[in-house]
């Protein structure tokens, strides 16, 4: 397990957590984060079977380079504690609340996973948080949500349980999720953490599912859940820089490496100046490049 | 520790393998199908005994239909067939995980 | 004794059989003397009966090599009408020798061996019931498993002497003039069969459709043909293009696919007019799709399409990506219907696809070959034959063949269930590693050491995660777990041939 806070996600695929054959294969379809399930997908009498097939895949899967996270049952059920205990004893990198309305409830995660990170003898503080918002109350109380904790890491729209709430359903224009997914995005951002947009369930519309990885990218999110791993290169595509952004980048970067080799404060690039919000998206164009496979190692442009 | 109670785990799915785990009185019986029993057979009845060891089990019948599962799996389906057949699923044994 | 792969071989049946170890895939250019098979002189007139028992009779006796082709494969009735004809009759120690055996085949194959009416056989391969009881000794003498290319090399050189074909077709006419295309039961080219109906001394077509003479485009001619028998029902429509063909989604097939055409499109072997060969298998099918894509972004346009055709080519044929399609057999009925529609799709017999004995087959004018594998070992030696428990249950098809092309890359997943496909010994070497280039797994891709060429072009792309293949073995092992070895007696019961009929390795009886 790799945790950096500040990665890529761009896609972070659900694996039902009672289901042996996926857990095993999960690693190699290339998730930037892969979400185990215990919630949900896992039946009421198979939720301790879930636990114990996740954290013995956990501690023996090896998973390469892709976040972990777990989705535990929620703070009313039965089998949230042993959940949140043994997804900590297996050193998961995020657990993902379900179905969070307010800030009290990323409190009340943070407390469970302090005692035990304490019981378990897991660093206090390793093991991060990101909260799914399923309802209008979640909705209206992001902004606190996304900073109730120095461990959140991101927030998920989750829009099945969301239209619910609202009294509609989805539509393919989209427009029932806007105010939701520009609550969230605003409140990601102004707290620091990544914005997860909903899963897009129609597996085989792959036209569809570009037109809304184009819409979400275009309002700042950071990725999308993904229900099955088809979908993960047509994500990563709407998010693979053009290569004029990448050329512009690369100029960007070497621009401030010739800046810092001539011990010059100043950065100039064709007689502009590079501020800082330039050289951090120039950062990020060339880390979101990279992972598209559309520079070599030196950061040439080797696509086609 | 006494196994009283019948329980089962796992499913009949590709990967997988189902326990069962019940009453014995003549030390650890393990009944193994698997279609992989050329090549891992006693590798996986060693992953079966070494779970019930941890749980200080010493009588018990096992019956376990494995389809190819790998390690973590047998060893997960097997703890959660003795968990439920104790009733601690809920508040487990963490030093058995 | 031992051959070039340190596989070990039997001595007795190698000194019995007078049978060379493998050595090497190069050919080099020895002159072969073929033969040719007798002619009983007929002007074409009186060769149509429904009295199959009457053909038999006259012609199958005891000892004698007999014949059929599969390309009706899990909807063959030919084998069984023929078969259980030849047991009604009581004719002993015959010696089969089919281009392959199905499914369909399984059960009377079986009968056939049980009362010793089979004792010898030959074949690409075997599955299910019938590769059990061979791996558990149901016959005295080793089964010959040959190529594609290896069988044709056979046949011409007389190593396999057919004195019976039986072979069915969708149509012929009186004289005995067919083809795969038309009729119900049509599975495109006959190329199989063409080595049978070109070398047996009696040459018997059966088919449930007479059609007016002259019947033209004739694949098989009348001056080869002795007797038209025309039966009930050469086969189920519904079971010839099933069984191998199916489009996936499966997401891992879909992965690996993806990878080995990136594979493709970043060696130097894709460029205008380059030419390839994909398997039936579901990652293989797949490849063809996205390679389609490159293609087109690229600009690029193959030359040829070779071996077995699917859907999925003859797409690429159809929007003018592939320039011909050369055509040994059809996997799907788009693909047969394809052959008597569209003027570049070739067909062409087992010879010009993969003999090694020949002036040139098509196989060494390949660029790429997709090819799939039950196990691959640390060596690049493949195995298509034999299962993770011993039992044979598979073909060697084109696979030695098409791996002579400039690249041969191998798609396996790391592991299927609890078996790994990447071992440090195969079970069963069927294709010597030396004509394998590239292995594409759902966790990476290693290149064959002796292949740096390939090594440098395939080295700095981000998308191909390069490992050498003992890591990839490793990888696999780590996943699974270590096996216990298998248990066999020391019966042998197959011997497999490489394509130049050196003995590649052997196949023993499994103890249970």
């Amino acid at each position: 397990m790799t945790f950096k806070k500040d990665r890529l996600r761009r896609t972070m695929m659900f694996v039902p957590g009672n289901n042996a054959g996926m857990l095993k294969d999960a690693g190699i379809y290339g998730a930037d984060s892969i979400m185990f399930d215990l919630e949900d997908s896992v039946s009421l009498a198979e939720k301790d079977s879930a636990r114990n097939l996740v954290y013995e895949a956990l501690t023996t899967v090896d998973y390469g380079d892709a976040e972990l996270v777990v989705r535990t049952n929620g703070l009313d059920t039965d089998f949230f504690e042993a959940d949140v205990k043994a997804m900590v004893k297996a050193g998961i990198d995020v657990i993902r609340i379900p179905k969070t309305e307010n800030a009290g409830m990323v409190k009340e995660m943070e407390d469970l996973v302090i005692a035990a990170e304490k019981q378990f003898g897991i660093p206090v503080g390793q093991t991060h948080l990101m909260a799914a918002i399923e309802s209008a109350e979640g909705v209206l109380n992001v902004p606190e949500i996304a900073k109730a904790s120095d461990r959140m890491i991101g927030v998920a729209l989750s829009a099945e349980d969301y239209t619910t709430d609202l009294q509609t359903h989805r539509y393919p224009d989209g427009k029932e999720l806007e105010f939701a997914r520009n609550m969230i995005i605003n409140a990601a951002r102004a707290a620091g953490i990544a914005a997860f947009d909903t899963v897009y369930t129609d597996v085989d519309n792959t036209q569809g599912l570009i037109n809304e990885t184009e819409y979400i990218h275009e309002l700042g999110y950071d990725g999308k859940s993904v229900i099955n791993p088809r979908q993960i290169p047509v994500i990563n595509k709407v998010f693979a820089p053009t290569k004029a952004q990448i050329e512009n980048a690369k100029n960007v970067i070497t621009a401030i490496e010739n800046a810092r080799l001539a011990g010059s404060g100043v950065i100039a690039m064709g007689g502009q100046m590079v501020d800082r919000p330039v050289a951090l998206r120039a950062e990020r164009v060339m880390k979101l490049a990279k992972a598209s496979g559309l520079v070599d190692k030196g950061g040439h442009y080797i696509g086609k | 520790m006494e196994i009283k109670k019948t329980a089962i785990a796992g499913t009949l799915e590709s990967s997988d393998i189902q326990v069962t785990v019940s009453k014995g009185n003549d030390g650890i019986k393990i009944d193994l199908t698997s279609d992989v029993k050329e090549r891992f057979g006693k590798n996986i009845v060693k992953t079966i005994e070494e779970i019930v060891n941890k749980f200080g089990i010493e009588n018990i019948n096992i019956k376990a239909v494995d389809q190819g599962a790998l390690d973590c799996v047998i060893k997960a389906r097997t703890i959660t067939a003795i968990q439920r057949s104790l009733g601690t699923s809920e508040e487990p044994d963490w030093e058995v995980l | 004794m031992e051959n070039k792969l340190e596989r070990i071989l039997p001595d007795d049946l190698m000194k019995k059989y007078d049978y060379k170890p493998f050595e090497t895939t190069e050919i080099g250019h020895p002159i072969i003397q073929r033969t040719a098979p007798k002619v009983r002189v007929s002007d074409g007139d009186g060769k149509v009966t429904n009295d199959l028992a009457k053909i038999v009779k006259d012609n199958v006796k005891d000892g004698m090599t007999i014949s059929f082709h599969h390309h009706f494969r899990n909807g063959d009735f030919i084998f069984n009408t023929v078969m259980e004809e030849i047991m009604k009759q009581g004719i002993k120690n015959l010696t089969l020798a089919p281009s392959s055996l199905t499914g369909a085949m399984n059960d009377v194959a079986i009968k056939a061996i049980k009362n010793g009416t089979v004792t010898n056989i030959t074949t690409s391969g075997m599955r299910g019931e019938l590769g059990d009881v061979v791996s558990h000794g149901a016959l005295e003498t080793p089964v010959i498993f040959r190529s594609h290319g290896g069988r044709a090399r056979a046949i011409e050189n007389g190593d396999i002497k057919i004195d019976v074909a039986f072979l069915g077709v969708p149509n012929a006419d009186r004289c005995g003039n067919a083809n795969g295309m038309y009729g119900e039961e049509a599975f495109g080219s006959l190329g199989y069969a063409l080595m049978d109906a070109a070398y047996a001394d009696k040459v018997v077509l059966l088919t449930d459709n007479l059609v007016d003479y002259p019947n033209a485009p004739a694949s098989i001619k009348q001056t080869q043909v002795d007797y038209v028998v025309e039966v009930d029902k050469v086969g189920d429509p519904d079971k010839i293009g099933s069984g191998a063909t199916r489009f996936t989604k499966d997401p891992k097939n879909l992965k690996i696919a993806n990878m080995v055409s990136d594979v493709i499109t970043n060696s130097s072997y894709f460029k205008d007019g380059f030419s390839f060969q994909t398997g039936s298998g579901g990652a293989a099918l797949a490849v063809t799709r996205y390679l389609r894509n490159a293609m087109i972004d690229q600009n690029i346009k193959a030359s040829f399409g070779l071996g077995g055709i699917t859907k999925p080519m003859v797409d690429l044929l159809e929007e003018g990506l592939i320039g011909k399609l050369m055509d040994v057999q059809d996997f799907d009925k788009a693909a047969a219907n394809s052959m008597k529609e569209n003027k570049n799709q070739q067909e062409i017999d087992a010879s010009w696809y993969a003999d090694p004995d020949n002036k040139g087959a098509m196989v060494d004018q390949l660029d790429v070959s997709i090819l799939s594998a039950l196990e691959i070992d640390t060596n690049f030696n493949v195995n298509v034959l034999t299962g993770s428990d011993g039992v044979i249950r598979g073909a060697v098809g084109g696979h030695q063949d098409a791996a002579m092309a400039k690249m041969t890359i191998i798609c396996a997943p790391l592991t299927r269930g609890r078996i790994p496909s990447i071992v440090k010994s195969v079970d069963t070497a069927v294709t010597p590693g030396s004509s394998i280039d590239v292995l594409v797994t759902d966790y990476g891709v290693a290149v064959n050491p002796n292949r740096k060429d390939l090594q440098e072009q395939l080295s700095d792309i981000p998308g191909i995660n390069l490992y050498t293949i003992d890591e990839l073995a490793e990888k696999a092992q780590k996943i699974v777990g270590q096996e216990e070895p298998l248990n066999y007696t020391d019966k042998t019961v197959g011997l497999v041939e490489y394509r130049d009929g050196s003995i590649i390795d052997s196949i023993k009886e499994v103890k249970d």
